[in-house]
């Protein structure tokens, strides 16, 4: 295909595009307008399921099979990850020596910690009932534990922090996500189809089916998933270095 | 009053925005695009997404300017090796 073929493809394919985009804007409500035709159905059906936090049914119930796919999309990001930067045959692992923490930055780090993991896992288990949910506490708990670098050094978070153990959470949850998905069809209903659990309570943790329980699985994913990422790039820049012909030169560890 | 407050918090995304851009030094621009993640929560949450808002402060704000710190970092070891062996 020569460039010139290319190049009218394209342009062919964007005007389409863009002529769909605006007739699609015209059809669009209003900005700001307290009326929605898609956001009143899905508040109906969550209220109809109990489940308080409106987009946490949107995601694990009336689109479940979305956020299946999203997972995915992460697990497999990290998966990649791991096996782009991992230790190749010329490179040797530079134990980083111990560094001196400024006692402000060491402070403010301690004391922050035990605070953000908390808010992570609060945000986590309250993800049907507030704002918020496995996504993005995961994500808070997974940063609050690195706080311990900023606080400490490597070491102390390479303690708390044994990536094997994460590794096997990451691939735990995901398969739990499945699981719950299939007990669905083995159930006779559909795949993640939300109505094997009874849905409780109104505004309760456990209200809304398995609500509760898919996102439960996805903040151990996601929390998981991002240790086991931070992890890969904290060994790429603390520790991993290439083997020159000169031997040992840096010790430039933290 | 809305409307101000959306008005306020457009322009400074399109201002932080328009700064990470700008910014060539990775290092400036990493904590410029924290800025820039602060400044989309705002945005979200006045647009009474408070889900986004917390997904775009987690993401935005923490991790990605994390990881391309640890990049930068990264490549300035190498550089430094190549520097000293040369």
């Amino acid at each position: 295909m020569s460039r010139r073929v290319r190049l009218w493809i394209l342009s062919a394919g964007g005007t389409g595009l863009a002529v769909l985009l605006v007739v699609a804007c015209f059809q669009l409500p209003g900005f700001g307008g307290d009326q929605h035709p898609y956001g009143d159905r899905a508040v109906r059906e969550s209220l109809a399921r109990r489940t308080a936090n409106t987009v946490a049914s949107v995601n694990f119930d009336q689109r479940a099979f979305d956020t299946l796919g999203e997972m995915t999309i992460l697990f497999s990001a990290v998966l990649g990850t791991v096996v782009l930067l991992r230790q190749t045959r010329d490179e040797h692992r530079a134990k980083p020596a111990p560094a001196q923490v400024a006692v402000p930055v060491r402070r403010y780090a301690l004391v922050t910690l035990p605070v953000a993991l908390l808010t992570g896992l609060y945000v986590i288990a309250h993800g049907q009932l507030s704002p918020g949910g496995g996504f993005q506490g995961g994500v808070v708990a997974a940063t609050a534990l690195h706080l311990l670098y900023l606080g400490a050094d490597y070491r102390a978070l390479e303690w708390i922090r044994p990536v094997g153990l994460y590794e096997v959470g990451d691939a735990l949850s995901a398969s739990a996500y499945l699981v719950l998905g299939l007990a669905g069809v083995l159930a006779g209903t559909a795949f993640l189809a939300n109505t094997l659990l009874s849905y409780g309570t109104f505004n309760t943790l456990s209200s809304g089916g398995a609500v509760p329980l898919l996102n439960a699985a996805i903040g151990m994913e996601v929390a998981c998933a991002a240790v086991v990422l931070l992890a890969r790039f904290l060994d790429q820049a603390v520790e991993i270095e290439e083997s020159g012909k000169t031997g040992k030169t840096g010790k430039s560890g933290e | 009053m809305d409307d101000a407050l959306i008005a306020v918090a457009l322009l400074l995304v399109a201002a932080t925005a328009t700064a990470a851009v700008a910014t060539r030094d990775p290092v400036h621009q990493a904590l410029v695009l924290s800025l820039l993640g602060v400044a989309l929560a705002l945005l979200f949450t006045v647009l009474q997404a408070p889900d986004v808002a917390l997904s775009q402060l987690a993401v935005g704000s923490a991790l990605t300017p994390l990881l391309l710190l640890l990049s930068v970092r990264k490549v300035w070891r190498r550089r430094q090796r190549q520097g000293r062996t040369e």
